[in-house]
């Protein structure tokens, strides 16, 4: 398959990520209330972001060795 | 519900990557297998989340949340029972005759095995079945868009009136459901399906995290709630002493067999998604990689229903009650659980003992209106509107494949070129996406039909199980067998449930509509798992019966099909963790543990 999942399940989650911390970066503290006092969109911005980041490297690795199973065995991988 | 413009942002970044991914995939699509079948190219791990995520329908989040604020913990047993051991069965024992036949569905595998009125019979049950569950999906993602008031205020910005935000609703999401399987067939609706796994991970998990913290941690959540309710099989030697008034045979026969090795082993819908595998070795492990996630979800999904009764705050102005016009006789709801307001009355609906009805199904979009600030909020919403459509996506490709293959193909149009099937297939998306919103508005109008169509699906499933089993396992069984062996376990349900009554119920659609009463049973998920286990035992005795009356097929056309005369696929080249049946017991094992964890 041409198209590796990880790559836009990264690309996705890295862009929620960085949307969210921003947001709880710069939003009021009042809105916070109903989160217990945390600033949920800060800390759940920051997990999505390092999930979609790990997701994107996972891809680059996977796609280099990707490449080197494309040139030792052509015939194994399919298209 | 007031959502701001970052919560809007969010929503159209998900639904921006959902078609951008069809755009992407749009080039590979060449062949008929490469739009029905993936090209059966897809690793293991994304068939698994995709076989699970095809699944997760309105009814899995919604239902399941709802089930868990009503009966507690218990509601794992569809996850511990009603799933695990089914899913272990089909990777290790069916997948071998699925992937090896190379049928390109179940209903094909139907007619390799058996005969053409076989296949033809599940076939167009089938094909029925995934345009109304679509269309139920869809009817029921507007409603919640209405309750939730989601769209009231772009829509009073435009002066647009608000009746048509239901209408909008139903468009919108069957165009972009309509728009990535179209432009990428199977494999856009997997690779989304993966995504929307991910996303309703990411939008439910803090309302489980900010809800166990409120409520002081799991142990101070045990005291809050009744003993029943955080101990899946306390009272379950007798159907009167547990909330769900079925007793551990009925469960374990019912749901954990009949029920669930129906579903998870013979529902195209999920199997297809093993199908697409790129080796017999991956879809394999398909379901067993499915099943671990599966195992997590009551973590997920029934925790929320299960915090929202113990919240003791009364609902907040932001929580929705139902209806527009609060309460006015004092709250009456439990925790954020609001009851169920009369339409015509304006006041809460008090049942024959005057205790008012719950209207559980608020349990996940309370939760997440009482815990989630702008933002967040917008990413839960998201995965709450994902979860809608990964379910209708998964019936809309089941249903052009078999409309395709199984219908067009065998008795319309033989012999066509794969490029005529081809664009069949693109053309039975847009059909069935049409016939599912026909289906929708069908359920606003008429809401006894869909209760009556959904009655007639369960007598139609809850037979096939047994005729796979056979099928697969016993080289005697015949095309002869298996057909009526299908229509008598159908007539046994019907007749099964026309006979009996849950109690406290009248006659009609929930039973007894053949005039007398002969069982009573405590509840009405006893009546259907004691439905079920009728149809099937009728279905797989008969089938037995008439096979032994008629002429067997010759042992050679049957090699790959049955388990005596196939060779059982070697797993020696494979790394022991890769392995189906390493897998499939450490799967079993971990189901085992979190039973006698929250015994």
């Amino acid at each position: 398959m041409g198209l590796d999942i990880r790559l836009p399940i990264g690309a996705l989650f890295t862009v929620l990520g960085v949307l969210l911390a921003v947001y709880g970066l710069g939003s009021n503290t009042t809105i916070y209330q109903k989160s217990l006092g945390i600033n949920v969109n800060l800390v759940w911005g920051t997990v999505l972001l390092v999930f979609g980041l790990a997701m994107i490297l996972l891809a680059r690795r996977g796609l280099s060795r990707g490449f080197k199973l494309d040139r030792e065995h052509p015939a194994k991988t399919k298209h | 519900m007031n959502l701001t413009t970052i919560d809007w942002i969010i929503m159209l970044v998900y639904f921006a990557f959902v078609l951008g991914i069809g755009f992407v995939l749009k080039r590979r699509v060449k062949t008929s297998t490469d739009f029905f079948l993936a090209g059966r190219a897809i690793p293991a791990w994304i068939c698994g989340l995709a076989f699970l995520s095809a699944n997760l329908g309105a009814q899995e989040v919604i239902g399941m949340a709802a089930s868990g604020a009503k009966y507690g913990i218990a509601t794992s047993h569809f996850y511990w029972i009603g799933a695990i051991p089914a899913m272990v069965f089909v990777g290790i024992f069916m997948m071998p005759f699925y992937y090896g036949s190379r049928a390109r569905s179940v209903p094909e595998y139907l007619r390799l095995r058996f005969d053409e009125k076989t296949r033809g019979l599940n076939a167009i049950s089938f094909a029925t079945m995934t345009v109304f569950s679509s269309g139920i999906s869809m009817y029921a993602m507007a409603r919640l868009i209405q309750t939730l008031h989601i769209l009231d205020e772009p829509f009073q910005r435009l002066s647009v009136a608000p009746q048509w935000i239901f209408h909008v609703s139903i468009v919108f999401s069957a165009l972009i459901v309509l728009a990535y399987i179209l432009l990428g067939g199977l494999s856009s609706a997997i690779y989304n399906e993966v995504l929307q796994f991910f996303l309703i991970v990411a939008g439910f998990s803090p309302l489980v995290w900010l809800g166990l913290k409120n409520v002081g941690g799991w142990h101070e959540l045990t005291k809050r709630v009744p003993v029943a309710y955080t101990h899946s099989w306390a009272g379950m030697g007798s159907p009167q002493t547990n909330p769900m008034g079925v007793e551990w045979f009925g469960l374990v026969m019912g749901l954990g067999f009949v029920l669930s090795f129906g579903y998870w082993c013979t529902d195209f819908l999920v199997v297809q998604r093993a199908m697409a595998a790129d080796s017999m070795d991956a879809a394999r492990r398909t379901p067993l990689i499915a099943a671990v996630p599966k195992m997590l979800f009551p973590f997920l999904v029934i925790l929320p229903g299960l915090i929202a009764i113990a919240v003791p705050a009364e609902p907040a102005p932001a929580v929705v009650v139902s209806s527009s016009n609060p309460p006015q006789h004092g709250y009456l709801g439990r925790g954020l659980i609001p009851p169920k307001i009369d339409e015509n009355t304006g006041r809460p609906k008090l049942d024959e003992n005057g205790h008012p009805v719950l209207d559980y199904d608020l349990a996940i979009p309370n939760m997440l209106l009482h815990y989630f600030p702008t933002g967040l909020l917008g990413l839960g919403v998201t995965a709450l509107l994902a979860s809608f459509m990964s379910g209708m996506a998964g019936n809309v490709t089941a249903f052009n494949t078999v409309w395709t293959y199984d219908i067009y193909q065998s008795y319309i149009r033989p012999n066509a070129s794969d490029q005529h099937y081809l664009a069949m297939g693109r053309l039975a998306t847009v059909l069935g996406i049409a016939l599912s919103i026909a289906a929708a508005y069908a359920a606003t109008r008429f809401n006894n039909i869909m209760d009556m169509l959904q009655l007639v699906f369960a007598f139609v499933n809850a037979p096939l199980f047994a005729t796979f089993l056979l099928g697969m396992f016993w080289k005697r069984a015949t095309g002869h067998g298996a057909f009526f062996g299908l229509i008598s376990g159908t007539a046994a349900a019907a007749l099964h449930h026309g006979l009996t009554l849950p109690s406290g119920a009248v006659p009609g659609i929930k039973g007894a509509w053949l005039g007398s009463v002969l069982h009573l049973y405590p509840s009405e998920m006893a009546q259907n798992l004691w439905t079920a286990i009728w149809a099937w035992t009728t279905c797989f005795a008969m089938t037995i019966v008439i096979s032994l009356a008629t002429r067997p097929r010759p042992e050679g056309e049957l090699a790959g099909l049955v388990y005596s005369l196939t060779e059982r696929p070697s797993e020696e080249h494979l790394a022991w963790y890769k392995r189906p049946l390493a897998l499939g017991a450490g799967v079993i094992a971990f189901a085992l543990v979190l039973n006698l964890i929250f015994r």
